[in-house]
């Protein structure tokens, strides 16, 4: 057991990025799943539509971002498809029951990307080690991500207010 | 899993193993920090309500430190069950121990959507080899 909040060496930084791919990939799936769903209610509500849009396609694109750094870790991304089955396995369980649920998933979504890029940037920034990819560039696309995760945030919550 | 999170549930299973307090030298060890350092955090859960410290004899978990440990505890079985499953990490339990401090229990939560865990968890949970005994199953087959 470590009680230390740090990235100890290349490994673990794959890791923790596999983690967060992994992560963007849920958003995405789930995303798209709720979208099915409302869709096969023929209840579609564009607002929503267009956050579930934005949230699939923002995730690909992080996911895209972090593949890149984790291919100069030499390491290997996890396939979407494999990650898409697995949602579709759980989700009958894990299904909002409403728009309010969709809305409160996505925000749980945006917020628990927000927390582990916020952890994971501290980690590295407490951590001695040397990576074999440039601290610096590796610092600012996980910023980068963490404020589009604060936007997200932001934009549903804005949504969640109207919705009142 | 932030440090209290991390020291509650060292807590908890060194009194399912001993069946008693947790002394604060066993507790040092099985966090690797410094005896100061555990009566330090054991000092923080007192005040919280957490832990009550018994002189000569250890450190006990209240109802509400129990409760607590034993979330704890399902987020470790999360990123264990996670590493094994999803990624194919044979050393899920080495790297399980070393990537608990990182991974935040909203995380584990939301990785939590797309494992299939048992419904017993934590109660699965084997103190001496620090994993899931389900899972032990599943990953180690013995060869007998």
């Amino acid at each position: 057991m470590s009680v230390s909040h740090r990235v100890g060496s290349d490994h673990q930084l794959a890791r923790l990025l596999q983690i967060g791919i992994v992560l963007e990939e849920v958003v995405e799936a789930r995303a798209h799943h709720h979208y099915q769903s409302l869709d096969a209610e023929r209840d579609l509500d564009p607002e929503i539509e267009a956050l579930l849009a934005d949230a699939a396609e923002e995730s690909a694109a992080h996911r895209e971002r972090l593949e890149a750094v984790i291919a100069d870790l030499d390491a290997e991304s996890i396939p979407f498809e494999d990650i898409e089955t697995l949602v579709e396995a759980q989700y009958a369980q894990t299904k909002p029951e409403d728009f309010d649920g969709v809305l409160y998933d996505q925000l749980c979504n945006e917020e628990t990307a927000y927390k582990f890029y916020d952890d994971l940037v501290s980690a590295i920034e407490a951590s001695d080690a040397r990576f074999s990819v440039d601290r610096a560039r590796l610092l600012d696309t996980l910023r980068s991500i963490k404020e589009d995760e604060a936007d997200g945030v932001e934009d549903v919550t804005k949504i969640m207010e109207t919705r009142d | 899993m932030n440090t209290a999170d991390q020291y509650l549930k060292a807590i908890y299973l060194i009194q399912e193993m001993e069946d008693g307090p947790a002394a604060t030298g066993a507790l040092a060890d099985m966090l690797d920090v410094s005896p100061a350092s555990a009566n330090e955090m054991i000092g923080k859960l007192e005040s919280r309500g957490l832990a009550e410290h018994e002189k000569y004899k250890g450190v006990r978990l209240t109802d509400e430190g129990i409760t607590r440990a034993r979330d704890a505890i399902q987020t470790y079985c999360i990123i264990e069950r996670f590493l094994a499953n999803v990624l194919d990490v044979e050393d899920f339990r080495g790297e399980a121990r070393e990537l608990e401090a990182v991974i935040d229990d909203t995380v584990a939560d939301r990785l939590d959507t797309i494992i299939n865990r048992n419904p017993n968890c934590p109660d699965c949970f084997d103190a001496d080899t620090d994993a899931c005994r389900e899972l032990e199953v599943e990953c180690e087959p013995t060869a007998d």
